[in-house]
């Protein structure tokens, strides 16, 4: 008991603290300005974006968005980043939001082009073909409109609308959004987010409006409901749940009445950080800057204590306060787990001591068939780090990074700088939040695949440890036991077709990224093809693994995009595909194919793919190459060893889907 | 504590209104500042809050078309707050 009372009152002292003035910061703040001023003068560019991260993640304020901003645009030619388009469609001010937005951006790799809409003409701009908002070409539209400005109504006039009239006002407010979406759907293939309708401070009817479903908030929620339908039947469409983040944060805290009323900004100068955030999160993996693995420390990050020296009844693992802290931060983990994260674990350890823990201890979540990939010895992380990628066949910027040791951080931060290093607080028992507040983990659909992904990664290590036992190459396949399916793509396979697009890197000829939208309007044009390959072997299923995307043009047909996920390649499950896709063209009458390769810095397994299938290279420029291979002289023919299923009826017209 | 008021004033405003620090005086007004306009100055506003904890009123706001002004509202505020 003793201990709880200091406890608290240690977590007061703390919160005083906090409270203070921000002025002794600030000059600190400023300080640290003229340094990193200094230090891109200076042509350190290492250094300075190293500061530049970490002051923004320390104090993300309005007053030094202005400044992160200056400091990325000089460094811009520097840096790899990520360039996308934003148009924001609003009923209220969001400019103040704009620069934070776009400091924090920057702050994830990410370069924003920001467009705001007129103020309250989100409606015109939807619907005219011919607006800012299409000409601008936007990769993701956000529309952020209130609920006092979409109901006035329902908003302010609650009390004197009849049962009918609230009937009437609920309709009115659903088929302004279904208009407004599928209009936009037809003029524009970008990604939509659409706000959810906020409930007020405090009901029109006070403690009388929420005894019944027809209240004023019982509206707003059926409202909202019906917003989740639309993102359901819209392809691209996606739902933030600004209710939610208004009350995560506090509704008493979050609007500023007065600048409500004299600038139509409604939100708190506190609070604007806290929507650039939210917006942040969607934005990551719709443009696909996302992490595919977390690889995790042990001592003091799983659990409590040191493994080497407390020993398994000493270390601080369990559901009771300290241990829960650390089986809290396991259960975050276990949910990315189930998100389709691969999980590894780098640490410094002795190896028996560390397996020990992860066998047999009885507060662990997290066991070994979780990790994908274990580096528990003594050498240094960055070679460990390194050592993860190759075997999981992953590029470092796939890597986050999870570690309560500050200089350990610190030194994946400068050395490995395409690793995505996991901020921690001090205390411990704020790392779980952390953890899940990491955008880097976001999704905005979930696959079959993805839910797997952990199963498959384990799978893929006992199969190399085969593949280093076997005789020849041809035994190794033969080994496998490898079953394809080739088909057309259908509506239950479009989500994972296009996060293929949007996500492989290594064997990927084109690197074309498509959204669901694009994958659609090509899968319903007569003239083209999306074949999907999905493969299982004697180790267990892979799901879909491989997409092509053709299109004829006459007697030819140009292979758009052929790409296979980085968990099958070595396994000549590619030569399937293209004889699949060659055999396919014959039929259809087509004599020719051909197809570009188009190098990027990461696709260099699939440069030899042309050459390697007997394709002639016809032409040549700036490391790009287009192929051609003539199919009146022969076929491409499917490796004997692999049990080929091709699922593509003869009348190809009649049996296609159409959306 | 003006002229501690005044350095922290001129380093938001600097940031704000995106013009190196030397450029940003105790005389800066909306004319000498290319960027200073209603939409900047809700930005500076918002941003000094921010900094201050303070609160400013839609009256004060009005008032603030110099640094000079602008740092004496602000220690007008922080006065009352304290």
């Amino acid at each position: 008991m003793a201990n709880i009372i200091d406890w608290v009152h240690k977590a007061n002292l703390a919160n005083d603290k906090t409270g203070m003035v921000n002025a002794q910061q600030t000059v600190e703040y400023d300080t640290l300005q003229e340094e990193i001023k200094q230090l891109i003068v200076y042509g350190e560019v290492r250094r300075g974006h190293a500061l530049i991260v970490q002051l923004w993640r320390e104090n993300p304020s309005l007053s030094l968005a202005g400044f992160v901003i200056s400091c990325f645009e000089r460094l811009r030619p520097n840096l790899v980043l990520i360039p996308c388009r934003i148009a924001i469609l609003r009923s209220f001010t969001v400019e103040p939001v704009i620069p934070l937005l776009r400091a924090a951006a920057f702050v994830s790799g990410i370069d924003l082009s920001v467009n705001v809409g007129s103020f309250n003409t989100y409606p015109q701009e939807i619907l005219d073909q011919n607006s800012g908002l299409y000409k601008f070409k936007p990769d993701i539209v956000i529309l952020a409109i209130q609920t006092c400005d979409v109901s006035p109504d329902l908003w302010s006039n609650f009390t004197n609308l009849s049962p009918g009239e609230i009937t009437a006002a609920i309709g009115q407010v659903i088929d302004n959004f279904s208009s407004w979406v599928q209009m936009f759907r037809s003029h524009s293939q970008s990604h939509l987010i659409l706000h959810s309708l906020e409930h007020p401070l405090k009901p029109n009817n006070g403690i009388l409006d929420i005894q019944s479903e027809t209240g004023q908030i019982g509206v707003i929620r059926h409202i909202n409901r019906e917003l989740l339908h639309l993102s359901v039947e819209y392809s691209g469409i996606y739902v933030l749940d600004y209710d939610a983040l208004v009350s995560r944060h506090g509704r008493m805290f979050w609007y500023d009445d007065r600048k409500w009323m004299t600038m139509r900004m409604p939100i708190a100068a506190n609070c604007l950080i806290h929507l650039a955030n939210e917006w942040l999160r969607f934005l990551h993996p719709l443009i696909g800057k996302v992490c595919k693995v977390l690889v995790t420390d042990l001592d003091n990050t799983l659990w409590g204590g040191v493994i080497g020296e407390d020993g398994m009844t000493g270390i601080k693992l369990g559901p009771e306060y300290p241990g829960a802290i650390y089986q809290t931060l396991q259960r975050v983990i276990l949910d990315l787990y189930n998100r389709g994260i691969i999980l590894a674990v780098c640490s410094k350890n002795n190896l028996f001591d560390a397996m020990e823990v992860l066998n047999h201890h009885h507060g662990m979540l997290l066991r070994p068939k979780h990790f994908a990939a274990l580096r528990i010895n003594w050498n240094d992380k960055i070679e460990n780090l390194r050592e993860i990628a190759t075997e999981l066949n992953i590029g470092m910027d796939a890597i986050a990074f999870l570690d309560d040791n500050a200089v350990e951080r610190q030194l994946i931060r400068s050395q490995l700088p395409e690793v995505t290093v996991i901020e921690l607080p001090d205390d411990p028992i704020g790392y779980a939040q952390a953890l899940r507040d990491s955008p880097v983990f976001e999704r905005v659909a979930l696959s079959a695949e993805d839910r797997d992904r952990g199963r498959h990664y384990t799978d893929y290590r006992l199969r190399t440890e085969l593949k280093q036992s076997a005789i020849s190459l041809e035994d190794f396949y033969r080994s496998l036991q490898i079953e394809v399916e080739i088909s057309l793509m259908t509506q239950e396979t479009l989500i994972r077709v296009s996060q293929l697009t949007q996500k492989t890197n290594q064997f990927n000829l084109t690197t074309r990224r498509y959204s669901e939208q694009q994958i659609i309007e090509m899968a319903a044009n007569p003239n083209s093809r999306v074949y999907t390959l999905r493969m299982r072997d004697c180790f267990g299923d892979n799901g879909l693994v491989g997409v092509s995307i053709t299109h004829y043009n006459g007697e030819i047909c140009e292979i758009d995009t052929f790409l296979l996920s980085c968990r099958v390649i070595n396994r000549t499950v590619e030569t399937a595909l293209l004889a699949t896709i060659s055999e396919q063209s014959s039929n259809e009458g087509i004599q020719r194919l051909v197809g570009w390769y188009l190098p990027t810095k990461k696709n260099a397994p699939a440069r030899e793919f042309y050459s390697l299938h007997g394709f002639t290279c016809v032409m040549e420029r700036d490391g790009e190459s287009f192929w051609e291979f003539d199919l009146t002289c022969g076929q491409i023919v499917s490796p004997p060893w692999i049990k080929r299923q091709v699922l593509i009826k003869e009348k190809i017209l009649n049996d296609r889907i159409y959306f | 504590m003006t002229e501690y008021i005044f350095d922290q004033v001129r380093q938001i405003a600097a940031n704000v209104f995106n013009v190196p620090l030397e450029k940003v005086t105790i005389k800066s007004s909306s004319t000498t500042i290319e960027n200073w306009d209603s939409l900047q100055l809700l930005n500076l506003v918002l941003a000094l809050e921010q900094e201050f904890g303070v609160q400013f009123e839609p009256e004060d706001i009005e008032q603030m078309i110099s640094v000079e002004l602008i740092v004496k509202l602000t220690q007008e505020k922080l006065s009352k707050t304290t």
